[in-house]
């Protein structure tokens, strides 16, 4: 055991990607809290499939895909809030924005599969590229995660209330529209970012997953954020070691990838939320009454 | 009524609505509404789905805009006034695994619009701590608020309202969905924040029933008007008639009130139907 950790740290690729890992997997969890908390994670899901068009435009262009991912997604984030003032208008006007920019993507993934030099690329795009990621995107990746998360911490307790009790908030004097559009740019770099590790498809299983469970577990935000932190971590790391070890297993050399066993870690701690203990109940024995 | 009045106008008012007119999607939803509401005092606003309760909260709360008429609170324009309100809106039902405790709810309502985390502090817990004891809150201070019952989560909510010390609180339909018995504690407890702590209070409810035993007076809304005094000189037969534009009658049986008549669901309240 010893020296297969050992082993696998010493790999230059694995070092970058436990690195970029496990700055996303932190900033995937704690903004994943409030996309729970706020019910937003169709927009999420919509975010990351839209990077697609992005990342390609940057394979095209010759630019690292992490900044095409983070270009598109905070256009989308931007337009879908501003798109759906009203939570009825927010599915549609995701909906709409996710369409149009994955048309235009699937032309671009189409670009791609014809250039003999990028016939990888739509691959690497879609189901994630952590080990062949060039290590120079680890700086920007650690400042677009600082970024993030400070964006976060200076929206913290309006945030808070916005998502809980909108009304209330808004009565007090808190913009919600504000605080919903600057969260959604902490969202679109969590999922951007989480795109390039897990793939575009499925870059909401560490947004969502870790979040989900953690907030069943925690009886307040805080103590949410840092749970679904580190349960990201743990899954990135697992699914690293998971895919370098497959590399072994399964024949003709060449590994499973890494968002297979991150997807299927997710998984596992979701369905361990949702059937083992929740957090406990009130001590009062008067039951809720019915809405 | 006069005499009332009179007296009113030496007071300093806490709420005063002048001329109010509020039109919404073309129609008149409020129409030359007047209001003084002094310090302490409870009011009940009542009237149907639609007769537009919670509009006037909202214009209130400077949430909506009057087309005519002027809203001061403690004789300064609404958006001065902001810190002197406190608001309960209407429905409220977390999700069960919400993370967030009962004193976590609380907190809001003293610092959740500022940026950034709370620093914390004794004085900041001590706050908290007496916001939810004035509820009776202390025993479920630090469960999560999505397993809390109906009447515990409108504690929180009045607590939340209270903790910055406003001079009057607003709160809409707090009695919807409550048993009976948990709707007399929530009337009681607001009934002592007006007469004992003389925060103002007006309340929104459809049905009267609950709060006549704490209630000054009672603003009564119909087809977008109102009728205001104490109940006895509101909940007439004669006015109630002229409010509603067709004849009802007012009935007291064993302590309650009812109000019957006519057969247009849209503009009549059965105010015991579903208590
Ligand atoms: N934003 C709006 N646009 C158009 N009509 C509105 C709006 N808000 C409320 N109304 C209408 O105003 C009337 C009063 O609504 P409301 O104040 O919510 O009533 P209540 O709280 O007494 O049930 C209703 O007929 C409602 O349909
Ligand atoms: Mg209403």
């Amino acid at each position: 055991m010893l020296a297969f950790i050992t082993e696998l740290l010493a790999a230059p690729a694995v070092g970058t990607a436990l690195l970029i890992g496990s700055l996303v997997a932190v900033t995937s969890g704690v903004v994943g809290v409030f996309v729970v908390v706020r019910g937003q994670s169709f927009a999420g899901h919509a975010l990351g499939d839209i990077g697609t068009t992005g990342a390609a435009a940057a394979y095209l262009g010759g630019v690292p895909a992490l900044y095409g991912f983070i270009g598109v997604g905070v256009l989308g984030g931007l337009a879908i809030e501003r798109l759906g003032e009203r939570a009825r208008e927010r599915d549609i006007a995701t909906g709409i924005v996710l369409s149009f920019l994955l048309g235009v993507g699937s032309l671009l993934l189409y670009f791609m599969t014809q250039r003999i030099s990028a016939t990888g690329g739509p691959v690497a795009i879609l189901f994630g590229s952590i080990f062949t990621v060039d290590p120079a995107v680890t700086l920007p990746v650690a400042l677009f995660s600082l970024l993030a998360l400070l964006l976060l911490g200076f929206l913290y307790r309006p945030l808070v209330f916005a998502s809980v009790h909108p009304q209330a908030a808004r009565a007090r004097g808190v913009p919600l529209q504000g605080v919903g559009i600057l969260f959604m740019l902490a969202l679109a770099i969590a999922v951007e970012e989480s795109a390039l590790v897990a793939g575009a498809l499925l870059s909401t299983a560490l947004l969502i997953g870790p979040a989900a469970a953690a907030v069943r577990w925690t009886r307040h935000i805080g103590q949410a954020a840092a749970v679904a932190a580190l349960l990201g971590l743990v899954t990135v790391w697992l699914g690293i070691a998971l895919a370098y070890q497959s590399y072994f297993w399964s024949g003709a050399h060449r590994g499973w990838p890494v968002s297979f066993f991150i997807v299927m870690l997710v998984l596992l701690e979701y369905l361990l939320a949702r059937i083992g203990p929740a957090k406990r109940a009130s001590r009062s024995d008067a039951p809720r009454e019915a809405a | 009524m006069s005499s009332l009045n009179a007296e009113l106008e030496r007071e300093d008012a806490v709420l005063e609505l002048s001329g109010l007119r509020v039109r919404l999607g073309g129609r008149a939803v409020l129409q030359d509404i007047d209001l003084r509401v002094r310090p302490g005092e409870f009011v009940g606003v009542i009237g149907a789905n639609g007769a537009g309760k919670t509009t006037l909260l909202k214009v209130i709360l400077g949430l909506v805009r009057p087309d005519e008429g002027q809203v001061r609170i403690a004789g300064r324009d609404v958006r001065d006034a902001r810190s002197l309100v406190g608001y309960v809106p209407q429905s409220f039902s977390p999700d069960p695994d919400l993370p967030l405790r009962a004193r976590d709810l609380v907190a809001l309502g003293l610092d959740g619009a500022r940026w950034g985390f709370s620093l914390g502090g004794r004085q900041r817990r001590g706050r908290i701590d007496e916001a939810l004891s004035w509820v009776d809150a202390e025993r479920y201070a630090d469960q999560p608020i999505g397993r809390l019952s109906g009447g515990e989560l409108q504690r929180l909510l009045v607590a939340q309202a209270l903790i910055a010390q406003p001079r009057m609180v607003l709160l809409d339909e707090p009695l919807a969905n409550l048993d009976l018995r948990s709707q007399d504690d929530v009337v009681d407890l607001v009934g002592r924040v007006a007469h004992e702590r003389g925060v103002t209070v007006v309340l929104v409810t459809h049905d009267m029933n609950p709060l006549l035993p704490v209630m000054d007076r009672i603003l009564y809304l119909a087809r977008g008007q109102a009728a205001l005094g104490t109940v006895d000189e509101v909940v007439r037969g004669d006015v109630l008639s002229q409010l509603y534009g067709h004849h009802v009658d007012v009935v007291r049986v064993h302590g309650r009130i009812l109000v019957v008549g006519g057969t247009d669901s849209e503009s009549l309240t059965c105010s015991t139907c579903d208590g």
